[in-house]
Protein backbone atom coordinates (compact mmCIF):
# COMPACT_ATOMS: atom_id res chain seq x y z
CA UNK A 1 0.00 0.00 0.00
CA UNK A 2 1.32 3.41 -0.93
CA UNK A 3 1.43 5.86 1.93
CA UNK A 4 0.62 9.47 1.13
CA UNK A 5 2.44 12.47 2.56
CA UNK A 6 0.49 14.90 4.74
CA UNK A 7 0.61 18.69 4.49
CA UNK A 8 -0.65 21.31 6.92
CA UNK A 9 -2.31 24.04 4.86
CA UNK A 10 -4.36 26.07 7.33
CA UNK A 11 -4.63 26.91 11.00
CA UNK A 12 -7.03 28.65 13.38
CA UNK A 13 -6.31 29.43 17.03
CA UNK A 14 -7.82 31.08 20.08
CA UNK A 15 -6.90 31.09 23.77
CA UNK A 16 -6.26 33.64 26.53
CA UNK A 17 -3.64 35.27 24.27
CA UNK A 18 -6.19 36.23 21.62
CA UNK A 19 -9.02 35.15 19.41
CA UNK A 20 -7.18 34.70 16.10
CA UNK A 21 -4.04 32.93 14.93
CA UNK A 22 -2.15 36.18 14.25
CA UNK A 23 -3.05 37.68 17.61
CA UNK A 24 -2.18 34.51 19.53
CA UNK A 25 1.16 34.13 17.77
CA UNK A 26 2.14 37.80 18.08
CA UNK A 27 1.41 37.78 21.81
CA UNK A 28 3.24 34.48 22.28
CA UNK A 29 6.37 35.93 20.66
CA UNK A 30 6.07 38.96 22.94
CA UNK A 31 6.04 36.61 25.92
CA UNK A 32 2.71 37.92 27.17
CA UNK A 33 0.61 36.10 29.71
CA UNK A 34 -2.90 35.11 28.65
CA UNK A 35 -3.76 34.19 32.23
CA UNK A 36 -6.03 36.48 34.22
CA UNK A 37 -8.74 36.69 36.85
CA UNK A 38 -11.90 34.92 35.70
CA UNK A 39 -14.59 37.40 34.65
CA UNK A 40 -17.24 35.23 32.99
CA UNK A 41 -18.67 33.87 36.24
CA UNK A 42 -18.86 34.87 39.87
CA UNK A 43 -15.94 33.01 41.43
CA UNK A 44 -16.91 33.52 45.06
CA UNK A 45 -16.00 30.42 47.03
CA UNK A 46 -13.88 28.94 44.26
CA UNK A 47 -10.47 27.64 45.39
CA UNK A 48 -8.89 29.09 42.23
CA UNK A 49 -10.22 32.28 40.66
CA UNK A 50 -8.05 32.68 37.56
CA UNK A 51 -7.31 30.93 34.30
CA UNK A 52 -6.39 31.40 30.68
CA UNK A 53 -9.85 32.78 30.08
CA UNK A 54 -10.88 33.99 26.63
CA UNK A 55 -12.12 37.59 26.75
CA UNK A 56 -14.32 39.53 24.32
CA UNK A 57 -15.43 36.57 22.26
CA UNK A 58 -18.67 36.58 20.32
CA UNK A 59 -19.16 33.91 17.70
CA UNK A 60 -20.22 35.24 14.32
CA UNK A 61 -23.95 34.64 13.68
CA UNK A 62 -22.84 33.40 10.24
CA UNK A 63 -21.30 30.40 11.98
CA UNK A 64 -24.08 29.75 14.50
CA UNK A 65 -27.36 31.58 14.75
CA UNK A 66 -28.06 33.53 17.90
CA UNK A 67 -30.60 31.18 19.40
CA UNK A 68 -28.18 28.27 19.06
CA UNK A 69 -25.44 30.33 20.70
CA UNK A 70 -27.53 30.26 23.89
CA UNK A 71 -27.73 26.48 23.63
CA UNK A 72 -24.35 25.13 22.57
CA UNK A 73 -21.58 24.92 25.09
CA UNK A 74 -18.42 26.92 24.56
CA UNK A 75 -16.20 24.17 23.18
CA UNK A 76 -18.58 23.88 20.22
CA UNK A 77 -18.37 27.60 19.55
CA UNK A 78 -14.58 27.71 19.81
CA UNK A 79 -14.33 24.84 17.32
CA UNK A 80 -16.54 26.62 14.78
CA UNK A 81 -14.64 29.90 15.17
CA UNK A 82 -11.22 28.30 14.66
CA UNK A 83 -12.39 25.95 11.90
CA UNK A 84 -13.64 28.97 9.98
CA UNK A 85 -10.26 30.67 10.38
CA UNK A 86 -8.36 27.52 9.34
CA UNK A 87 -10.59 27.02 6.28
CA UNK A 88 -10.02 30.61 5.16
CA UNK A 89 -6.29 30.27 5.76
CA UNK A 90 -6.06 27.05 3.71
CA UNK A 91 -8.56 28.11 1.03
CA UNK A 92 -9.77 24.51 1.30
CA UNK A 93 -13.26 25.44 0.14
CA UNK A 94 -11.78 26.39 -3.24
CA UNK A 95 -10.34 22.89 -3.66
CA UNK A 96 -12.21 20.25 -5.63
CA UNK A 97 -12.23 17.41 -3.11
CA UNK A 98 -15.34 15.25 -2.92
CA UNK A 99 -17.26 16.02 0.29
CA UNK A 100 -16.86 12.34 1.27
CA UNK A 101 -13.07 12.82 1.18
CA UNK A 102 -13.04 15.61 3.77
CA UNK A 103 -13.21 14.39 7.36
CA UNK A 104 -13.15 15.79 10.89
CA UNK A 105 -11.43 14.44 13.99
CA UNK A 106 -11.05 16.80 16.92
CA UNK A 107 -9.91 16.12 20.46
CA UNK A 108 -11.65 17.27 23.58
CA UNK A 109 -10.80 16.23 27.11
CA UNK A 110 -14.00 17.00 28.98
CA UNK A 111 -16.70 18.19 26.57
CA UNK A 112 -19.55 20.35 27.82
CA UNK A 113 -18.87 20.65 31.54
CA UNK A 114 -20.38 24.15 31.91
CA UNK A 115 -23.74 22.98 30.57
CA UNK A 116 -23.58 19.75 32.58
CA UNK A 117 -23.16 21.92 35.66
CA UNK A 118 -25.95 24.36 34.79
CA UNK A 119 -28.43 21.65 33.75
CA UNK A 120 -27.70 19.66 36.89
CA UNK A 121 -28.58 22.73 38.94
CA UNK A 122 -31.88 23.05 37.03
CA UNK A 123 -32.55 19.32 37.51
CA UNK A 124 -32.11 19.65 41.28
CA UNK A 125 -33.94 22.94 41.71
CA UNK A 126 -36.75 22.77 39.14
CA UNK A 127 -37.04 19.08 38.33
CA UNK A 128 -36.52 16.77 35.39
CA UNK A 129 -39.07 18.50 33.16
CA UNK A 130 -36.92 21.62 32.99
CA UNK A 131 -33.74 19.98 31.72
CA UNK A 132 -33.08 21.45 28.28
CA UNK A 133 -33.69 19.30 25.19
CA UNK A 134 -30.41 20.77 23.97
CA UNK A 135 -28.50 19.60 27.05
CA UNK A 136 -27.26 16.32 25.54
CA UNK A 137 -26.49 17.66 22.03
CA UNK A 138 -24.69 20.60 23.62
CA UNK A 139 -22.31 18.58 25.81
CA UNK A 140 -21.43 15.39 23.94
CA UNK A 141 -17.76 15.48 22.98
CA UNK A 142 -18.31 14.88 19.26
CA UNK A 143 -20.81 17.67 18.64
CA UNK A 144 -18.14 20.13 17.36
CA UNK A 145 -17.44 17.66 14.54
CA UNK A 146 -21.18 17.36 13.89
CA UNK A 147 -21.63 21.12 13.72
CA UNK A 148 -18.63 21.59 11.41
CA UNK A 149 -19.85 18.80 9.15
CA UNK A 150 -23.34 20.34 8.95
CA UNK A 151 -22.06 23.90 8.46
CA UNK A 152 -19.67 23.13 5.60
CA UNK A 153 -21.11 19.90 4.20
CA UNK A 154 -18.07 17.70 4.87
CA UNK A 155 -19.15 14.07 4.61
CA UNK A 156 -16.03 12.08 5.44
CA UNK A 157 -14.97 10.47 8.71
CA UNK A 158 -16.36 12.25 11.76
CA UNK A 159 -15.62 11.55 15.44
CA UNK A 160 -14.01 12.87 18.60
CA UNK A 161 -11.02 11.60 20.48
CA UNK A 162 -10.97 11.75 24.26
CA UNK A 163 -7.61 11.07 25.88
CA UNK A 164 -7.66 13.88 28.44
CA UNK A 165 -4.85 16.37 27.82
CA UNK A 166 -3.46 14.32 24.94
CA UNK A 167 -6.77 14.37 23.03
CA UNK A 168 -5.98 16.79 20.25
CA UNK A 169 -2.46 15.47 19.73
CA UNK A 170 -3.94 12.02 19.22
CA UNK A 171 -6.55 13.58 16.94
CA UNK A 172 -3.88 15.09 14.70
CA UNK A 173 -2.00 11.80 14.56
CA UNK A 174 -5.09 9.79 13.64
CA UNK A 175 -6.27 12.43 11.16
CA UNK A 176 -2.86 12.38 9.47
CA UNK A 177 -3.07 8.59 9.31
CA UNK A 178 -6.41 8.83 7.46
CA UNK A 179 -4.66 10.89 4.79
CA UNK A 180 -1.56 8.69 4.72
CA UNK A 181 -3.80 5.68 4.03
CA UNK A 182 -5.57 7.59 1.23
CA UNK A 183 -8.96 7.27 2.89
CA UNK A 184 -9.40 11.03 3.10
CA UNK A 185 -7.97 13.87 0.99
CA UNK A 186 -8.35 16.54 3.66
CA UNK A 187 -8.98 16.56 7.39
CA UNK A 188 -10.04 19.17 9.90
CA UNK A 189 -8.28 18.28 13.14
CA UNK A 190 -6.83 19.66 16.36
CA UNK A 191 -8.97 20.24 19.42
CA UNK A 192 -11.27 22.40 21.46
CA UNK A 193 -11.96 22.87 25.16
CA UNK A 194 -14.02 25.34 27.20
CA UNK A 195 -14.46 24.17 30.78
CA UNK A 196 -13.46 27.13 32.95
CA UNK A 197 -16.30 26.78 35.42
CA UNK A 198 -16.60 26.27 39.17
CA UNK A 199 -17.38 22.59 38.91
CA UNK A 200 -14.29 21.74 36.86
CA UNK A 201 -11.99 23.96 38.86
CA UNK A 202 -13.24 22.37 42.09
CA UNK A 203 -12.43 18.92 40.70
CA UNK A 204 -8.91 19.78 39.60
CA UNK A 205 -8.28 21.78 42.79
CA UNK A 206 -9.29 18.79 44.94
CA UNK A 207 -6.60 16.81 43.14
CA UNK A 208 -4.10 19.54 44.16
CA UNK A 209 -3.34 19.84 40.45
CA UNK A 210 -3.93 23.60 40.09
CA UNK A 211 -1.76 26.57 40.95
CA UNK A 212 -3.36 28.63 43.72
CA UNK A 213 -1.55 31.87 42.97
CA UNK A 214 -4.84 33.81 42.99
CA UNK A 215 -3.16 37.14 43.72
CA UNK A 216 -0.76 36.90 40.75
CA UNK A 217 -2.51 35.05 37.91
CA UNK A 218 -0.03 36.10 35.23
CA UNK A 219 2.85 34.61 37.21
CA UNK A 220 1.06 31.36 38.13
CA UNK A 221 1.97 29.20 35.12
CA UNK A 222 5.74 28.80 35.51
CA UNK A 223 7.02 25.52 34.07
CA UNK A 224 10.54 24.48 35.14
CA UNK A 225 10.68 27.21 37.81
CA UNK A 226 11.41 26.09 41.37
CA UNK A 227 8.28 27.91 42.59
CA UNK A 228 5.81 26.19 40.24
CA UNK A 229 2.80 24.92 42.16
CA UNK A 230 0.48 23.32 39.62
CA UNK A 231 -1.12 23.98 36.26
CA UNK A 232 -3.36 26.86 35.24
CA UNK A 233 -6.56 25.99 33.45
CA UNK A 234 -6.80 27.51 30.00
CA UNK A 235 -9.39 27.25 27.27
CA UNK A 236 -9.70 27.68 23.54
CA UNK A 237 -9.04 25.75 20.37
CA UNK A 238 -6.36 25.00 17.84
CA UNK A 239 -7.64 23.67 14.52
CA UNK A 240 -5.53 22.53 11.57
CA UNK A 241 -6.33 21.69 7.98
CA UNK A 242 -4.38 18.64 6.84
CA UNK A 243 -4.26 17.64 3.19
CA UNK A 244 -2.83 15.01 0.93
CA UNK A 245 0.53 16.66 0.19
CA UNK A 246 0.57 16.06 -3.55
CA UNK A 247 -3.02 17.17 -3.99
CA UNK A 248 -2.38 20.28 -1.93
CA UNK A 249 0.64 21.08 -4.11
CA UNK A 250 -1.38 20.42 -7.26
CA UNK A 251 -4.06 22.91 -6.27
CA UNK A 252 -1.41 25.50 -5.42
CA UNK A 253 -2.05 25.55 -1.67
CA UNK A 254 0.57 27.12 0.53
CA UNK A 255 2.15 24.28 2.52
CA UNK A 256 2.93 25.38 6.05
CA UNK A 257 4.47 22.13 7.28
CA UNK A 258 4.46 18.39 6.78
CA UNK A 259 3.28 15.90 9.41
CA UNK A 260 6.01 13.28 9.34
CA UNK A 261 5.70 11.33 12.57
CA UNK A 262 3.23 10.34 15.23
CA UNK A 263 3.71 8.26 18.35
CA UNK A 264 1.36 7.08 21.07
CA UNK A 265 1.97 5.09 24.23
CA UNK A 266 0.81 4.27 27.74
CA UNK A 267 2.55 4.68 31.09
CA UNK A 268 0.72 1.68 32.64
CA UNK A 269 1.58 3.23 35.98
CA UNK A 270 -0.89 5.60 37.68
CA UNK A 271 -4.27 7.22 36.98
CA UNK A 272 -2.98 10.80 37.12
CA UNK A 273 0.72 10.98 38.04
CA UNK A 274 3.28 10.83 35.25
CA UNK A 275 5.67 7.90 35.22
CA UNK A 276 8.52 9.16 37.46
CA UNK A 277 11.12 8.44 34.78
CA UNK A 278 8.84 9.47 31.91
CA UNK A 279 9.01 6.01 30.38
CA UNK A 280 5.75 6.33 28.42
CA UNK A 281 6.82 9.73 27.12
CA UNK A 282 10.16 8.31 26.09
CA UNK A 283 8.52 5.51 24.10
CA UNK A 284 6.19 7.81 22.20
CA UNK A 285 8.91 10.35 21.32
CA UNK A 286 11.14 7.53 20.05
CA UNK A 287 8.26 6.01 18.03
CA UNK A 288 7.64 9.38 16.44
CA UNK A 289 11.25 9.79 15.32
CA UNK A 290 11.33 6.19 14.07
CA UNK A 291 8.17 6.61 12.02
CA UNK A 292 9.57 9.76 10.43
CA UNK A 293 13.00 8.22 9.90
CA UNK A 294 14.48 11.39 11.36
CA UNK A 295 17.73 11.46 13.32
CA UNK A 296 17.37 12.95 16.78
CA UNK A 297 20.03 15.56 15.96
CA UNK A 298 17.72 17.02 13.30
CA UNK A 299 15.05 18.04 15.82
CA UNK A 300 15.51 21.70 16.67
CA UNK A 301 12.55 22.48 18.92
CA UNK A 302 10.22 20.68 21.29
CA UNK A 303 6.97 22.25 22.40
CA UNK A 304 6.81 20.39 25.70
CA UNK A 305 3.77 19.23 27.57
CA UNK A 306 5.30 21.25 30.47
CA UNK A 307 2.18 21.92 32.56
CA UNK A 308 3.97 23.62 35.48
CA UNK A 309 3.38 20.74 37.90
CA UNK A 310 6.33 19.73 40.09
CA UNK A 311 6.34 16.07 38.97
CA UNK A 312 5.35 16.40 35.31
CA UNK A 313 7.97 18.92 34.18
CA UNK A 314 10.82 16.94 35.70
CA UNK A 315 9.60 13.59 34.33
CA UNK A 316 9.24 14.96 30.78
CA UNK A 317 12.67 16.58 31.00
CA UNK A 318 14.13 13.21 32.02
CA UNK A 319 12.42 11.50 29.09
CA UNK A 320 13.72 14.11 26.60
CA UNK A 321 17.26 13.55 27.90
CA UNK A 322 16.92 9.77 27.51
CA UNK A 323 15.63 10.06 23.94
CA UNK A 324 17.94 12.82 22.70
CA UNK A 325 21.10 12.21 24.74
CA UNK A 326 23.64 15.03 24.41
CA UNK A 327 21.48 16.67 21.75
CA UNK A 328 18.85 17.34 24.45
CA UNK A 329 21.07 20.21 25.61
CA UNK A 330 21.44 21.69 22.11
CA UNK A 331 17.83 21.72 21.01
CA UNK A 332 15.37 24.25 22.40
CA UNK A 333 12.42 23.23 24.55
CA UNK A 334 9.64 25.57 25.60
CA UNK A 335 6.33 25.34 27.36
CA UNK A 336 3.86 27.80 25.88
CA UNK A 337 1.47 26.80 28.68
CA UNK A 338 3.41 29.40 30.67
CA UNK A 339 1.46 31.94 28.57
CA UNK A 340 -1.76 30.19 27.58
CA UNK A 341 -2.42 28.03 30.62
CA UNK A 342 -3.30 24.42 29.98
CA UNK A 343 -5.94 23.99 27.27
CA UNK A 344 -6.45 20.35 28.36
CA UNK A 345 -7.92 18.49 25.39
CA UNK A 346 -7.13 21.40 23.05
CA UNK A 347 -3.50 21.74 24.15
CA UNK A 348 -2.03 19.51 21.45
CA UNK A 349 -3.87 21.41 18.73
CA UNK A 350 -2.72 24.84 19.84
CA UNK A 351 0.82 23.67 20.60
CA UNK A 352 1.16 21.92 17.25
CA UNK A 353 0.26 25.29 15.73
CA UNK A 354 3.07 26.88 17.77
CA UNK A 355 5.47 24.24 16.39
CA UNK A 356 4.37 25.00 12.83
CA UNK A 357 4.65 28.78 13.31
CA UNK A 358 8.14 28.22 14.73
CA UNK A 359 9.11 26.27 11.59
CA UNK A 360 7.53 28.88 9.34
CA UNK A 361 8.94 32.01 10.98
CA UNK A 362 12.20 30.80 12.55
CA UNK A 363 11.03 32.26 15.86
CA UNK A 364 10.66 30.13 19.00
CA UNK A 365 8.00 31.08 21.57
CA UNK A 366 9.36 31.36 25.12
CA UNK A 367 8.68 29.80 28.49
CA UNK A 368 7.72 32.81 30.60
CA UNK A 369 7.93 33.17 34.38
CA UNK A 370 11.13 31.15 34.37
CA UNK A 371 12.98 33.05 37.10
CA UNK A 372 14.72 30.38 39.15
CA UNK A 373 15.22 27.27 37.08
CA UNK A 374 14.69 23.99 38.92
CA UNK A 375 17.95 21.98 38.90
CA UNK A 376 15.84 18.90 38.08
CA UNK A 377 14.86 20.66 34.84
CA UNK A 378 18.22 21.44 33.26
CA UNK A 379 17.48 21.86 29.55
CA UNK A 380 17.31 25.08 27.55
CA UNK A 381 13.70 26.26 27.80
CA UNK A 382 13.84 29.55 25.81
CA UNK A 383 13.44 31.52 29.05
CA UNK A 384 11.16 34.56 29.04
CA UNK A 385 12.03 35.93 25.57
CA UNK A 386 11.30 34.51 22.15
CA UNK A 387 14.33 33.58 20.13
CA UNK A 388 15.31 33.49 16.48
CA UNK A 389 16.45 30.03 15.49
CA UNK A 390 16.02 28.30 12.15
CA UNK A 391 14.80 24.79 12.68
CA UNK A 392 13.90 21.97 10.35
CA UNK A 393 11.86 19.71 12.62
CA UNK A 394 9.63 20.55 15.60
CA UNK A 395 8.17 18.00 18.00
CA UNK A 396 5.02 18.40 20.08
CA UNK A 397 4.44 16.40 23.26
CA UNK A 398 1.02 15.95 24.91
CA UNK A 399 0.29 13.67 27.84
CA UNK A 400 -2.97 12.91 29.60
CA UNK A 401 -4.52 11.48 32.76
CA UNK A 402 -4.91 7.76 32.45
CA UNK A 403 -1.22 7.58 31.59
CA UNK A 404 -1.66 8.29 27.89
CA UNK A 405 1.03 9.96 25.75
CA UNK A 406 1.27 11.36 22.26
CA UNK A 407 3.97 13.05 20.19
CA UNK A 408 3.80 14.55 16.74
CA UNK A 409 6.67 15.64 14.49
CA UNK A 410 6.35 18.48 11.98
CA UNK A 411 8.79 19.26 9.18
CA UNK A 412 9.46 22.59 7.53
CA UNK A 413 8.50 22.34 3.85
CA UNK A 414 11.45 22.26 1.43
CA UNK B 1 -49.46 43.65 28.69
CA UNK B 2 -52.01 41.55 26.83
CA UNK B 3 -51.52 37.77 26.91
CA UNK B 4 -50.99 37.81 23.14
CA UNK B 5 -48.20 40.37 23.45
CA UNK B 6 -46.55 38.42 26.25
CA UNK B 7 -46.53 35.25 24.15
CA UNK B 8 -45.12 37.09 21.14
CA UNK B 9 -42.42 38.69 23.29
CA UNK B 10 -41.41 35.31 24.71
CA UNK B 11 -41.32 33.65 21.30
CA UNK B 12 -39.34 36.55 19.91
CA UNK B 13 -36.73 36.24 22.67
CA UNK B 14 -36.52 32.46 22.33
CA UNK B 15 -36.18 32.42 18.55
CA UNK B 16 -34.33 35.74 18.13
CA UNK B 17 -36.95 36.73 15.56
CA UNK B 18 -38.18 40.31 15.42
CA UNK B 19 -41.47 40.58 17.35
CA UNK B 20 -42.83 42.79 14.56
CA UNK B 21 -42.80 39.77 12.29
CA UNK B 22 -44.72 37.55 14.69
CA UNK B 23 -48.53 37.55 14.82
CA UNK B 24 -51.39 35.26 15.86
CA UNK B 25 -51.15 33.54 12.49
CA UNK B 26 -47.42 32.77 12.75
CA UNK B 27 -46.78 29.02 12.50
CA UNK B 28 -43.98 27.52 14.58
CA UNK B 29 -42.89 25.08 11.92
CA UNK B 30 -43.70 26.89 8.65
CA UNK B 31 -42.81 30.45 9.64
CA UNK B 32 -40.33 30.12 12.50
CA UNK B 33 -38.69 26.94 11.23
CA UNK B 34 -38.74 25.29 14.66
CA UNK B 35 -37.96 21.58 15.00
CA UNK B 36 -39.15 19.19 17.70
CA UNK B 37 -36.33 20.12 20.11
CA UNK B 38 -37.03 23.83 19.60
CA UNK B 39 -40.68 23.18 20.45
CA UNK B 40 -39.84 21.32 23.68
CA UNK B 41 -37.66 24.23 24.76
CA UNK B 42 -40.32 26.78 23.84
CA UNK B 43 -43.02 24.94 25.78
CA UNK B 44 -40.75 24.86 28.85
CA UNK B 45 -40.43 28.63 28.59
CA UNK B 46 -44.21 28.98 28.26
CA UNK B 47 -44.72 26.85 31.35
CA UNK B 48 -42.25 28.93 33.34
CA UNK B 49 -43.64 32.25 32.15
CA UNK B 50 -47.35 31.49 32.60
CA UNK B 51 -47.18 29.06 35.52
CA UNK B 52 -49.03 26.28 33.76
CA UNK B 53 -48.23 22.71 32.90
CA UNK B 54 -48.63 21.86 29.22
CA UNK B 55 -48.85 18.06 28.88
CA UNK B 56 -46.81 16.59 26.06
CA UNK B 57 -49.80 15.21 24.13
CA UNK B 58 -51.39 18.65 24.08
CA UNK B 59 -48.35 20.44 22.64
CA UNK B 60 -48.87 18.57 19.38
CA UNK B 61 -51.99 20.64 18.73
CA UNK B 62 -50.25 23.96 19.35
CA UNK B 63 -49.08 24.89 15.88
CA UNK B 64 -49.28 28.67 15.91
CA UNK B 65 -49.07 31.66 18.22
CA UNK B 66 -52.86 31.85 18.08
CA UNK B 67 -53.15 28.22 19.24
CA UNK B 68 -50.98 28.99 22.26
CA UNK B 69 -52.90 32.13 23.17
CA UNK B 70 -56.22 30.28 22.94
CA UNK B 71 -54.81 27.38 24.96
CA UNK B 72 -53.46 29.63 27.71
CA UNK B 73 -56.73 31.59 27.93
CA UNK B 74 -58.67 28.35 28.33
CA UNK B 75 -56.26 27.17 31.03
CA UNK B 76 -56.65 30.37 33.02
CA UNK B 77 -60.41 30.00 33.31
Amino acid sequence: MKLHRVAVTGMGAMCGLGNSLDEVWANALLGKSGVSTIERQNTEGWPVTFGGEIKNFKLSPELMDLKDQDRFDLFNQYALHCTDEALRHSKLLEANYAPEKIGIIFGTGLGGFPHIESNHKIFLEKGARRVSPFFIPSVIPNMPEGLVSIKWGFKGINFAIASACASSAHAIGIAATEIMLGRQDAMLTGGTEGVITGYTIAGFASMKALSKRNDEPHRASRPYDVDRDGFVMGEGAGILVLENYEKAQARGAKILAEVVGFGASSDANHITAPHPEGLGALVCMQQTLDMAGVKKEEVGYINAHGTSTPLGDAAETGAIKKVFGEHAYKLAVSSTKSMTGHLLGAAGGLESIFCIKALETGMLPPTINLENQDPACDLYYVPNKSEKRDIKYALNNSFGFGGTNSSTLFKKPE
Amino acid sequence: MELQDKVIKLVSEATKMDAANISLNTSFVDDLNLDSLDMVELMMKMEDEFGVEIPEDETENLKSIGDIVTYLKAKSH
